[in-house]
């Protein structure tokens, strides 16, 4: 057997591969090669190593040492220099590099280490190669539901895990669960709603580009627990790496006896199948989302009744997000007291966020449920960039809430939130730094929500093009202080009648803006 | 348990499972105001006006689509309620363009009752409005996205009810418009014209294309001779826009009205539809005697013309021959009468009233100029005449009755029932039974194909020919099911009727406003009651029919009747 003294892991993720990962990949090989060090150190693809917006990055083992922005032109440096003469090249060094444990619940005094669930597997192993998947673990907790379980023990172990929806309203996935088991049918479904539309968010991206089998263990267990025969994953169409790694691993698991008639020899059969999304925000509502699954226009559909009863082609449907799904292998392997060992009593496990604007480390990170933003801005995302002062964050992309300074010790999980009328939402935490101008920030949510409106019902229609008309002439120095009142009124009134959750939720960010930053609303009015 | 007991406003109601808390509040005469909501239609929630407290849940809910639940608490007159079904009509009258005063709907718009209704008596918020198409494409239909409230009732009655799905949603939000795919006009895609999308919009957004300015302008040339006839369902459905209740017949009044526009000729379209009965009830007999493609299928109502050929042109050897009874009357007036009363054709002009907006389509069709003009130059809706008559001043309601002039006015029974769905069926059996058996039929009221069922069925015995097995639809959607049955060859039909809108001519797109079962129901009535209390109720005891074949077309099929009576079928695309 070879022996391989390094390995270099490069991030194939949909940021690094515009820029230049596969370039970077190749002339790294090409110039080992020359050295003749292609038998000892090997060049591996994994998915996202949690840091965006900085260039190709890639890590080093033994030593663990994170190199960001690398372009082909620093390859022959940094192969004669680390790989040929053992030293780092510290210009490329990825100083903020985050670490983390994988869940083992060990406490070194690091904050910066992030006990890790979800993302276990990214930036570890292959994405693409189900084999690395299954020995880092993989698909043991479908094998041991499948032989030492009862659908109804399943639906138990993840309703005693505590374990709540992740796509963002926080409904406990183990009632949901639940419900679809008692629903009566003799065909069920299972649809992971990987359309991730929440701006700012990218989290169910990486998850699924960097273990895309995770995803699947996840919807076999759940189309075991709820009884169903076929999945879908419903995935954003902009997101083509996504579906390329999910097409591949459902292949694969199809050819290892994993997907398809009688997996591991038992009576249980299922398949899932990907759709392409085309783009519109509200399917990532769940009812939308069926509908256009169903290949009809994306509008949201009245409930009741809930999907549970009546979701895709009228059958019982279970519609889980990501990184709901994600967790449950985990669960299922560990025991739910394991995972209610990680977060809060009322909130358990752990939540991947994406950080992002004018942090230092913009990028992907798990932390326990119950960390403190505090902690999540200053330690995992490096604090502000370029020594600015922190002014406020958008949590949980546009249908999320804006915070000011005051709430930066407030713990983040799903209940906790709530009491202070915000909401973890879709795990986007945008963080704004004392340049920012607020009244710009909101403006460009209504903007958003004006065009990714449906249209299916009046309030949200033509309320939000009221808001963008109200707020452009606030940004253009032109409104009035009854006009802030009236954006109230309008989204409470928009809370009340709107058709789905997306004219509901307007009314979050406009007044949690006009809550923190007031003064600053004040100042642009007469 | 088959019912489901709930409160609304504090009275307990008890209700069908499967009921929505609307038809709970209906049951305890508590009254909801509805916008999108269309009975038969649709219920999709998407105007927010029925909007409703139920206790236990935060947003409020749209009655139109909220199932009724055992035991729930709803409230419907609460300040959260009053204050969002104002602001979702407020947000509806900020987005419009306030035309009341000139819009065809003024006076019979249900955005304006509704806003009424719930005291909106402000327009708070300005603002963009969106920018909305206006489509002119269509010689039948005038689209004005700007009134269009985006209820969506067109979109499904055209997809629902009528499997046309000519109209759905381009662009998304704000920007969202009822428009054909790819942003194409009316005028230029698979469009049937049947006009039942102008009955249903709740606004002004969908209305016929206006033609009255053209024949007021035929009307006052001194140069023109101007004929003008009437459907049969007109005279069931015009005294609706002059107060009468549906279902009053107002055939006098309607012919007198017509006389006081200053039209030099009224004739009817009931003697051409029974005329319409002597050749299709001939060239059924022929097809059945020589062998001829079967089912036969009638060929009166133009929306269902433009439907097989779209969506069934290999079906078209089906259809009979004969035109419409309109374009009928329209090429002898201006050959056989033009050449009996010595007036130039040229300086005729023929007016149709129908309760059809295809009809508009029709006479523009290049087939429709037989007589070496256009046959029938306007096609105005029962709409627009009411619209005449009220511009004229006329005091309809206190019109002395008048009548029809010869020698195209006279009409049996069998015409007049032509007005509702298995009408044509009906008139045909009677005149085909007694031309092929040669002897009298004593029972003449074929009730098996009357009503409002979509599909009906029947088989009659006709001495020397067998069974005849006969099948009526109306509605397009009905149609469309009857065509694959004749593709899938299960059906074994001799003849088969098919009116485009749901009811017959009655329920045309061209027809007061609104329609519904009820209303379709008594309007056939009235027609009904017509056909009994006529001296003749058989196209072929109509002795002006007798005179017009002695005098003019000789024979049925003959010569002449194939020259100006029948016509051809052009197949077209899908798309």
């Amino acid at each position: 057997m070879n022996i391989v003294r390094n390995h270099i892991l490069i991030s194939i993720d949909a940021g690094t591969l515009m820029a230049g990962a596969r370039a970077v990949e190749d002339a790294l090989i090409k110039e080992l090669t020359k050295y003749g060090l292609d038998k000892e150190v090997s060049v591996l693809e994994t998915g996202s190593l949690g840091i965006t917006g900085r260039g190709v990055v890639l890590v080093v083992y033994p030593e663990g040492i994170y190199y960001a922005d690398v372009t082909i032109k620093d390859v022959p440096e940094l192969v004669e220099e680390h790989l040929l003469k053992g030293r780092p090249l510290k210009r490329l060094i990825l100083t903020e590099a985050p670490k983390r444990t994988i869940i083992t619940k060990e406490k070194t005094g690091l904050l910066k280490e992030q006990p890790r669930i979800v993302l276990k597997n990214c930036g570890f192993i292959n994405p693409e190669n189900i084999d690395e998947y299954i020995a880092a673990g993989g698909y043991e907790a479908i094998a041991k539901a499948l032989q030492t379980m009862t659908p109804e023990d399943v639906v138990n172990e993840v309703k005693e895990s505590g374990l709540l929806g992740r796509g963002g309203a926080g409904f406990p996935t183990g009632l949901k669960w639940e419900f679809a088991i008692k629903t009566p049918g003799d065909e069920k479904f299972v649809i992971c709603n990987a359309d991730e539309g929440e701006p700012g968010t990218f989290k169910d991206r990486l998850i699924l580009e960097g273990d895309p089998h995770k995803l699947l263990e996840g919807m076999l267990i759940a189309g075991y627990a709820i009884r169903a025969t076929t999945g879908f994953v419903y995935i954003r169409g902009e997101y083509s790496l996504s579906i390329e790694r999910i097409e591949k691993a459902i292949s694969d698991a199809r050819s290892y006896g994993l997907l398809g008639k009688n997996i591991l020899e038992s009576n249980f059969s299922f398949d899932i199948f990907v759709k392409k999304g085309a783009g519109a925000y509200v399917c990532g509502e769940e009812t939308a989302l069926i509908e256009s699954l169903e290949g009809k226009r994306g509008h949201p559909r009245n409930k009741p009744p809930f999907p549970i009863n009546a979701g895709l082609w009228g059958k019982p449907t279970l519609v889980n997000n990501v990184e709901t799904l994600a967790n449950v292998p985990e669960i299922i392997r560990n025991g739910a007291a394991w995972y209610k060992g990680y977060g809060t009593e009322k909130c358990s496990g752990t939540k991947v966020y994406t950080i992002l604007g004018h942090v230092a480390t913009p990028g992907l990170i798990e932390t326990e449920m119950g960390t403190t933003l505090k902690d999540i801005i200053f330690e995992y995302g490096g604090g502000i960039r370029e020594g600015k002062a922190f002014k406020g964050a958008l949590i949980g992309g546009a249908a999320g809430a804006f915070i000011g300074p005051e709430m930066l010790d407030v713990k983040m999980d799903f209940i906790n939130l709530r009491e202070y009328a915000a909401a973890l939402g879709s795990g986007a935490i945008l963080v704004m730094n004392e340049d920012t101008d607020m009244v710009d920030m909101l403006k460009s949510v209504l903007h958003f929500f004006k065009h990714e409106s449906c249209g299916h019902c009046a309030p949200c229609r033509l309320g939000t093009a009221k808001l963008v008309d109200i707020i452009d002439e606030i940004a253009a120095l032109k409104g009035k202080k009854e006009d802030l009142e009236r954006m109230v009124e309008i989204t409470q009134a928009m809370k009340n009648a709107s058709f789905c959750p997306l004219g509901q939720s307007v009314s979050l960010p406009v007044s949690s803006a006009l809550k923190y930053f007031r003064d600053e609303f004040m100042a642009r009015v007469s | 348990m088959n019912t489901i007991r709930l409160s609304i406003n504090g009275q307990v109601v008890e209700v069908e499972k499967g009921s929505t808390i609307l038809d709970a509040a209906k049951k305890a005469n508590i009254h909801i105001p509805t916008l999108c909501y269309l009975p038969e239609v649709q219920a999709i929630g998407a105007c927010r006006v029925c909007l409703v407290e139920i206790e236990g849940i935060g947003n409020l809910q749209a009655a139109c689509v909220h199932p009724a639940i055992e035991g729930m608490k709803v409230h419907t007159n609460t300040e959260k309620v009053r204050k969002a079904r104002r602001f979702s009509v407020e947000m509806i009258l900020s987005n419009h363009p306030m035309e009341c005063l000139t819009c065809a709907r003024n006076l019979n718009c249900e955005l304006q009752k509704v806003a009424q209704e719930l005291g909106v008596n402000e327009i708070r918020f300005a603002g963009e409005k969106s920018k909305g198409i206006i489509d002119e494409s269509s010689p039948s239909i005038r689209r004005d996205n700007n009134k269009c409230i985006l209820c969506r009732r067109c979109v499904t009655v055209c997809e629902a009810i009528q499997s046309v799905s000519a109209l759905s949603l381009q662009g998304r939000g704000f920007e969202t418009q009822v428009m054909p795919a790819f942003e194409n006009g009316l005028g230029e895609v698979a469009c049937t014209n049947c006009g039942q999308c102008s009955l249903v919009c709740p606004v002004g957004a969908i209305t016929e294309k206006d033609d009255t300015q053209a024949v007021w302008d035929a009307l006052s040339d001194p140069t023109k001779f101007v004929i003008i006839q009437d459907a049969p369902a007109v005279r069931a459905a015009l005294g609706e826009e002059f107060g009468y209740p549906p279902g009053t017949l107002v055939t006098g009044k309607m012919l007198a009205a017509a006389r006081k526009l200053g039209f030099d000729r009224v004739f009817d379209t009931n003697f051409a539809a029974d005329l319409t009965i002597i050749e299709e009830g001939s060239e059924l007999l022929k097809r059945v005697k020589e062998g001829g493609k079967l089912p036969l299928i009638t060929s009166c109502s133009p929306g269902w013309i433009k439907f097989i050929e779209h969506f069934y042109p290999e079906l078209l050897p089906h259809l009979s021959t004969c035109k419409s009874p309109h374009q009928m009357l329209g090429a002898l007036c201006k050959t056989y009468f033009a050449k009996k009363e010595g007036i130039n054709p040229k300086d005729m002009v023929v007016v149709s009233v129908m309760p059809c907006t295809a009809k508009k389509f029709e006479c523009t069709r290049p087939e429709m100029t037989d007589s070496g003009y256009k046959d029938v130059d306007y096609v105005l809706t029962t709409r627009e005449f009411a619209k005449m008559i009220k511009e004229a001043g006329i005091d309809f309601r206190n019109l002395e009755d008048g009548t029809y002039d010869n020698p195209m006015g006279e009409y049996t029974g069998a015409a007049t029932i032509f007005g509702a769905t298995g009408g044509v069926m009906e008139a045909a059996l009677r005149t085909a039974y007694e031309l092929a058996t040669g002897k009298t039929l004593e029972d003449i009221d074929f009730v098996q194909v009357r009503g409002l069922n979509g599909i009906k069925e029947a088989t009659i015995p006709v001495e020397g020919i067998g069974d005849v097995k006969v099948a009526v639809a109306h509605g397009l959607g009905n149609a469309r099911k009857l065509m694959e049955r004749i593709k899938s060859g299960e059906a074994g039909y001799h003849f088969i009727e098919i009116m485009a809108c749901p009811g017959g001519c009655v329920g045309g797109g061209g027809q007061p406003i609104p329609v519904d079962a009820r209303i379709r129901t008594l309007r056939a009535q009235a027609l009904y009651s017509e056909d009994k209390s006529l001296k003749y109720r058989k196209s072929h005891e109509n002795p002006s029919i007798k005179k017009i074949y002695e005098e003019f077309l000789k024979e049925p099929l003959g010569e002449k009747s194939h020259k100006l009576l029948h016509t051809k079928y052009t197949p077209r695309n899908r798309y």
